[in-house]
């Protein structure tokens, strides 16, 4: 079968003190390091880790000399190859202060790490290889990209359901009050998405475009009843009721007519008075501290407590002025989370940089990539044999010109999708495979492919047969005639009229 | 929302309804079924099997509005309840004037399959003759009931005699029945659902087909068909925003926005309709059957009657 080569271009740069011993041979030199990722596929799919190993120049010395790990990655960010998709790791010597205790590797906010040497060229390497997985893609992220392609017994119990690769994305944050006597609430939003969302869809804007609005909605109710907790005095809503919350509060949120790009919902929820405060119970009893939770390929809900008047004659309605940084960091982290991007996965002797405002790093999107490369390429593979199969079965289908020229164009994309995964350009791969994919659905989905001539053989007959065999009989008698006249004539060719 | 609903519509604002706008599924009048959150994406001439094919395969105009579209995915659970319409062996009637076969159904469902439309898809049928609608299926993860078996006669539950029409089939009666009590955390399977309705009740036998379904009917909640239940996550992780950070500065260049003014496009250009000529059909000689027929007969005239008679007729 055909087979998928997705090539990461990583240079390896050893500080000086760093260099094992055991070196195969003198620096600077080439390796590559192939794998293959095991997903129940006719195609096999292999990663090749091209490594480049070579000592720092004198410039990456000098940012390496610089007080914190978190300095030096932004000082080396200048001297490195930041295409999409290429890594940089630098390994520092064993002693070095730059690291934390305990902690042998730091992962940047771009696409560079620092691994602290140590434990000669064999356990370097094993570092190495895990590190370059966690920056670009492991055999389960290429199992998740492919989950409805992979049988589900493989993806295992809680294989997460990330968004699916799209062209765009509709973001909506939505304010629900269902109690507007009690609570007379403002939310600064439009601010909020320009100052903590937009840099965020900005940087995602290589993956999808983004389209952003909002809405505030009254006397929206959660469709649940949560119960009063006499301990803490506070009203719950269980874990196990979660999941019947959305459906009443979906039909009510409404959505673009126009686009059809998959709606990513953030509600806002400010309980009603008579049910303050309202917190969310987790399975095991205890309050989620961020007070939210979040559906795959849905987006989050999330709850503000509007706390209690100091006083109890204080006039009603309360304003209540929401505060924005503390919703738009639960909802970010919910975004990232609908894509796939998580934190909490990583291993423990990883330090990771913290992203502040910026919403996700470069190797985070990197991820989100060559996730969407795959898929793309996958999607656009069955669609097109689909597309065959069907015109293999229904002969009398007509393919017009146009949908011809895009089943061309999605093959031609696709090849050189695959061909630049295989040289390791991952921004070119994922920009042909999206053109595939746009082609390839444009062709499968064209309206003139509706095939709706089954006629099965005995409506066949009942229709024509009352048509032509009263006419027939006339002719065919004749028919009958002219041979007998025929056969006459030439038994007796003198017998003339 | 998340429903599509085509509805010939031809009841409730029928002008003969002497209850207007109300479909009401028993003779005491409780439960209007055509009531304030009903939805028809569907109505009326729009009901055709075309329509019915191009929904389900996602081969729709681009024009389309989503309330129209089935947006389904891979994870997604469909549920098609076809009824109110007469059937035979193999065919479902649409309207009074089209069908839709049991192969085209199934052919439908595999053009479905292929692009991973619907993660499980649940297929009741309520009319005559119902079973022979689902014998055709061959995509995986495909559950089916049916009202009657082929031979069976689904029949309709009872008159009201104000109105002058039956007010609902059995089968769907006893379904609705069935369905109000299930709530969103019940734990009804089908193979609950599979009893609704035994011939004692019904006079037609219903069936199911379970065979292409990967789970076990046991298994099976009626909640993961009717009712929405969402797969959530507590959300635990959360970023840290700098808070004084004043207007992050887009490393993007904003599009200018342009300043032009809008004006109307050109709605119904008057003049060119009123001015236009007929298109001109182009004309293709008549094919090789018709030829080859018009032959035959002009042969058959000719020799039957002789050439030289013809100056006479002439």
């Amino acid at each position: 079968g055909a087979q998928l080569q997705l090539a990461v271009p990583v240079a390896v740069v050893f500080a000086p003190g760093s260099v094992p011993g055991d070196l195969p041979r003198p620096l600077p030199f080439r390796d590559v390091q192939e794998m293959e990722i095991s997903v129940n596929l006719r195609a096999g799919i292999t990663s090749r880790h091209q490594m480049l190993y070579r000592s720092t120049t004198a410039q990456e010395e000098a940012a390496l000399g610089a007080a914190t790990a978190r300095e030096a990655d932004a000082a080396l960010r200048l001297l490195q190859d930041t295409s999409l998709g290429s890594l940089t790791l630098y390994v520092i010597p064993e002693t070095s202060s730059l690291l934390p205790q305990g902690i042998s590797i730091y992962v940047g906010k771009h696409r560079s790490a620092l691994v602290r040497a140590g434990g000669g060229l064999a356990a370097l390497r094993a570092r190495l290889q895990q590190l370059t997985q966690v920056m670009s893609f492991t055999a389960s992220s290429i199992a998740a990209a492919l989950s409805d392609r992979v049988p589900d017994s493989q993806l295992g119990p809680d294989a997460r359901r990330h968004l699916k690769s799209s062209l765009g994305y509709e973001i909506t944050f939505s304010l629900l009050n269902p109690d507007p006597k009690s609570h007379a609430v403002d939310w600064d939003i439009e601010d909020a998405v320009s100052r903590y969302v937009q840099p965020v869809l900005d940087k995602l804007s290589l993956v999808a475009n983004f389209s952003v609005d909002s809405q505030i909605l009254y006397y929206a109710v959660l469709g649940v009843t949560p119960r009063f907790d006499k301990e803490s005095s506070s009203f719950l809503l269980s874990a196990h009721s979660l999941p019947h919350v959305i459906n009443p509060v979906e039909a009510r949120l409404g959505s673009s007519a126009a686009s059809l790009y998959p709606v990513l919902n953030f509600l806002l929820y400010v309980p009603e008075r008579s049910h303050s405060p309202l917190y969310i119970q987790d399975k095991d009893g205890a309050p989620v501290s961020t007070n939210a939770f979040h559906s795959p390929r849905w987006g989050g809900i999330m709850i503000y407590n509007v706390e209690a008047p100091a006083s109890p004659q204080a006039s009603l309605p309360l304003h209540v002025d929401v505060d924005m940084v503390r919703v738009m960091e639960v909802f970010l982290a919910q975004l990232r989370l609908l894509f796939g991007l998580s934190r909490e996965e990583l291993p423990p002797e990883f330090l990771v940089e913290s992203l502040g405002n910026e919403g996700l790093a470069d190797w985070e999107l990197d991820r989100l990539l060559w996730a969407h490369t795959v898929e793309n390429i996958a999607t656009v593979s069955t669609t097109l044999t689909s597309l065959a199969q069907l015109l293999d079965k229904i002969g009398n289908i007509v393919i017009k010109d146009d949908v011809a020229s895009e089943v061309y164009r999605a093959v031609a994309a696709v090849q050189s999708a695959v061909a630049e995964l295989a040289t390791g350009h991952l921004h070119a791969a994922f920009q042909a495979s999206k053109e595939a994919v746009t082609s390839s659905e444009r062709a499968f989905f064209d309206p003139s492919l509706l095939h709706l001539l089954y006629f099965p053989d005995d409506q066949k007959f009942a229709i024509y047969i009352p048509l032509f065999l009263p006419m027939a009989v006339p002719i065919l008698l004749s028919l009958a005639k002219i041979v007998r006249e025929a056969r006459q004539r030439k038994k007796d060719p003198t017998k003339m009229d | 929302s998340h429903i599509v609903l085509m509805l010939a519509d031809d009841m409730a604002c029928n002008p003969r309804n002497p209850k207007p706008a109300t479909v009401f599924s028993h003779k005491n009048m409780e439960l209007n079924v055509y009531g304030d959150d009903v939805e028809v994406d569907y109505r009326s001439y729009e009901v055709t099997v075309e329509n019915f094919l191009r929904v389900l395969t996602g081969r729709i105009p681009p024009s389309t509005p989503r309330s129209k579209r089935l947006l389904s995915d891979d994870r997604s659970n469909i549920l098609i309840y076809m009824t109110g319409s007469h059937g035979g062996n193999g065919f479902l009637k649409f309207q009074d004037s089209e069908e839709i076969t049991n192969v085209e159904l199934a052919d439908a469902f595999e053009q479905m399959w292929q692009k991973r439309r619907y993660n499980e898809l649940l297929f009741i049928i309520d009319t005559c003759q119902g079973a022979s609608m689902y014998e055709r299926f061959y995509s995986p993860n495909i559950m089916a009931l049916a009202s009657s078996q082929v031979g069976e006669d689904s029949l309709s539950h009872q008159p009201d005699l104000e109105i002058g029409v039956h007010l609902m089939d059995r089968y769907t009666f006893y379904v609705l029945e069935f369905l109000e009590e299930i709530h969103p955390a019940s734990q009804t399977n089908m193979n609950d659902l599979f009893q609704v309705c035994p011939k004692s009740l019904c006079v037609s036998t219903p069936g199911h087909r379970t065979d292409l379904f990967q789970r076990d009917s046991q298994n099976v909640l009626i909640t993961d068909f009717f009712g929405s239940v969402r797969k959530v996550e507590i959300t635990t992780e959360t970023i840290s925003l700098d808070r004084d950070l004043a207007g992050f500065e887009s490393k993007l260049p904003k599009d200018e926005l342009a300043t032009e003014p809008l004006k109307y496009a050109e709605q119904l250009p008057v003049a060119q309709i009123i001015h236009q000529k007929p298109k001109q059909k182009d004309w293709h000689p008549p094919g090789g059957f018709i030829l080859g027929l018009w032959a035959l007969i002009i042969m058959v005239f000719f020799k039957t009657y002789g050439i030289k008679h013809m100056k006479h007729i002439f």
